[in-house]
């Protein structure tokens, strides 16, 4: 028996549409009127406007610790963009624009990571699944509906995004594996932010694309400029189509960068250097969107302005109803467990309503 | 003698050991250069380089095995996991490996390893970052489970794990990292893995706790003296597995009663194996049953309302009175 060399397909593409000055390639560019430009662009405001309340939120202690997402607006915005109405999201948990372009109510965020449950509660009429936060562990999850989808030959797809750390978990592994070995109509999206808490992508794998990882799964990967939204939606919506013909798995690497702290608990100063935060800060997804809809004539200054004050009002409005929903609910902690509550677990509701009901006589004595 | 935080404690004896035994290694998610999202490695990257304290990638499954593995080898690793809430990602291998080469190869081969992870709640944090299930692991033969509940005893309890023949889970309750100092010894210190203590001395009735649950336990056993004229005795076990059998059924033999508590669920955690070795052992001496304020059967609540679910002095006190008046 002769040593050969296998000829293995070993490629990897790579795609950026709109530079960081604004300038597209024609030959790449979507074809996108100017209203859905413009409900693009908006979502990325609305991502930033949310992302930075919320930071000063959290050192108001108003909400508690959360993960900030500026920069990656053009990622999320992007591959969230061809998803249907039908097709599900499996999320990832520094993505919260593109949770409410698929419907999650805006003060759901804010419950979320200020301790209510509510906010992992999926709303009515919307297919996707709460963030999680064990690292890695939902992509799995996708494959699985992928594969129902495929069983029950519907027409959905399922996307699902996670961080490049995310991609060292053997769970995120056998993700891409099932999705593969079953042709599930999957998507999946790394938001490659270059950091998993302090470590750099380089120190996660050795391996020079994460892109490269679906190749060894049996099918594509992509690399994109997380930053350009356009590149963004051209590849996801090509993903998407593929998995709705029936062609099976994805996966896109978007690259990117986390411009503020892994959540707000932690000090990048530490790890990283602010010639380094500067550099990608040039790479900002909304200004280069923004010189984009100015060359084309989508929008003009005037218009970027109202778009802005419009976003501003929907934040400012959803953090007023989430003030009104922070009433914590002791009363319903047990009611979830099961669906029929067990003789067990309601005793233990009653000794614990005892409790709280003399805790409540007593404070109102005092 | 030095004023240390929990954090600075544990730090402490990482710095020793490490200093002590070029076996022992460090590795875990962001232990490096971040020094630990609580800061329990800081120092360890700068004194002792990358060769030593591995910022791992994110892989639980990988850290916990590759630790294993390590340890077979000859190395004394202490693997960090960043929240007890994350390990089950490397079940398995607790489960499979670590917990069971010895037994396997007749003793041949063995795990010295220790697996650090922050535990419990009351931080207001996110899901999945202030559960207690200790009990899956003191389920397990072939395991030690350690919990401290100060700084002195959680610097003397991690030496005397590193230096054990045996695979040890400790775990570190987070609410009482930064909660207050207390004197450390600066020279090497190692308490005995096994043993229980008791804190505060008394004869009416035996309290029962560990780990981040001792501060409201001590504190239950004051308010038992200055509002019932109650004199509690106070058992901080510090070691789950193996349990100090002997402490616990000498003082409950002497008060005749007991409540144990913890932030774990209550059906078989860790307060349902205290009160069947006193059954065992101490039924004889009995004036009451046996009472457990503990966490309940459902999953750690949103923060919003976690300090409703953690047991507090009041439900511990209320607990006492129950069994005092039975
Ligand atoms: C299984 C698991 N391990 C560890 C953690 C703690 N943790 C939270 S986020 C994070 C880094 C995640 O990095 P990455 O996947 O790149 O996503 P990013 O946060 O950068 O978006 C870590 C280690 C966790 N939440 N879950």
């Amino acid at each position: 028996m002769p040593r050969r060399k296998l000829k293995l397909q070993h490629e990897v593409e790579e795609l950026s549409i709109l530079d960081v000055d604004g300038q597209v390639d024609t030959a790449l560019e979507p074809a996108l009127n100017h209203d859905e430009l413009l409900r693009i662009y908006r979502a990325m405001v609305l991502t930033r406007e949310l992302d930075d309340r919320m930071l000063k939120m959290q050192r108001q202690g108003r909400i508690g610790t959360f993960a900030p997402c500026r920069g990656q607006e053009a990622t999320q915005i992007g591959y969230i963009y061809p998803m249907q109405k039908e097709d599900w999201v499996v999320p990832s948990y520094r993505a919260p624009g593109a949770q409410i372009w698929r419907g999650w109510h805006l003060e759901q965020i804010l419950l979320f990571w200020n301790g209510y449950e509510e906010g992992a509660r999926t709303p009515e009429g919307v297919n996707d699944l709460p963030v999680a936060i064990p690292v890695g562990s939902h992509p799995i999850l996708a494959a699985g509906i992928g594969m129902g989808m495929k069983l029950q030959g519907t027409k959905q797809v399922v996307l699902t995004a996670f961080g490049d750390g995310s991609t060292s978990e053997g769970d995120v592994l056998e993700a891409f594996n099932f999705a593969g070995v079953y042709q599930a109509p999957v998507v999946f999206v790394c938001e490659n932010n270059q950091y998993a808490i302090s470590l750099p992508r380089a120190k996660q794998t050795r391996a020079e694309t994460i892109a490269q990882k679906a190749l060894a799964f049996g099918y594509d990967g992509i690399k994109v400029d997380g930053n350009d939204v356009l590149a963004m939606i051209v590849v996801t919506t090509e993903a998407v189509n593929k998995a709705r013909r029936g062609d099976g798995p994805t996966l896109i690497e978007a690259f990117t960068y986390r411009m503020q702290m892994h959540t707000t608990a932690d000090d990048p100063k530490k790890y990283r250097s602010d010639e380094e935060v500067k550099e990608w800060e040039k790479k900002c997804p909304l200004l280069r969107f923004e010189k984009y809809l100015i060359n084309k004539k989508a929008a003009d200054e005037k218009l970027l302005q109202e778009i802005h004050q419009d976003v501003i009002d929907e934040v400012q409005a959803g953090l007023e109803r989430f003030e009104k929903c922070c009433v914590p609910q002791p009363d319903k902690l047990f009611d979830y467990t099961y669906a029929q509550l067990t003789p067990e677990l309601q005793a233990q509701k009653e000794e614990f309503l005892a409790i709280l009901a003399q805790r409540d006589s007593r404070n109102r004595k005092h | 003698m030095a004023e240390l935080t929990m954090v600075k404690a544990l730090n402490l004896a990482l710095h020793q050991n490490m200093e002590a035994d070029p076996r022992v290694i460090i590795c875990g998610q962001d232990v490096g250069r971040d020094e630990g999202v609580f800061r329990v490695t800081e120092g360890l990257y700068n004194r002792f380089g990358e060769s030593r304290v591995l910022d791992s990638p994110l892989a639980e499954a990988g850290i916990i095995a590759t630790s294993i593995g390590m340890a077979l080898y000859g190395l004394r690793p202490i693997a960090e996991i960043q929240f007890s809430g994350f390990i089950y990602q490397g079940f398995h291998q607790i489960e499979q490996h670590m917990a069971r080469f010895r037994n396997r190869t007749r003793g041949r081969l063995t795990v010295p390893m220790v697996l650090r992870a922050p535990y419990g709640g009351g931080i207001r944090a996110v899901e999945h970052h202030s559960e207690s299930k200790e009990a899956y692991w003191v389920h397990t033969p072939g395991l030690k489970v350690v919990i401290p509940s100060g700084p002195r005893a959680a610097r003397a309890l991690l030496h005397a794990a590193i230096s054990d023949p045996d695979p040890v889970i400790f775990y570190e309750p987070k609410i009482l990292y930064r909660a207050f100092r207390e004197e450390v010894p600066d020279e090497p210190e190692s308490w005995e893995i096994g043993k229980a203590r008791i804190v505060r001395p008394g004869n009416d009735i035996t309290l029962i706790s560990y780990g981040s649950t001792m501060r409201v336990t001590q504190e239950a056993g004051d308010d038992l003296a200055d509002l019932h004229n109650i004199d509690a005795e106070v058992i901080d076990l510090m070691t789950i597995k193996p349990m100090d059998t002997d402490t616990i059924v000498q003082s409950v033999r002497k008060t005749g009663r007991a409540v144990v508590i913890h932030e774990g669920h209550r059906t078989c955690g860790v307060g349902a194996e205290i009160i069947a070795r006193l059954n065992e052992q101490a039924f004889d001496y009995l004036e009451a049953p046996i009472r457990r304020v503990t966490g309940y059967d459902i999953h750690f609540p949103y923060f919003s309302c976690e300090q409703v679910y953690l047991p507090d002095a009041e439900r511990i006190v209320r607990g006492a009175m129950d069994t005092l008046n039975y």
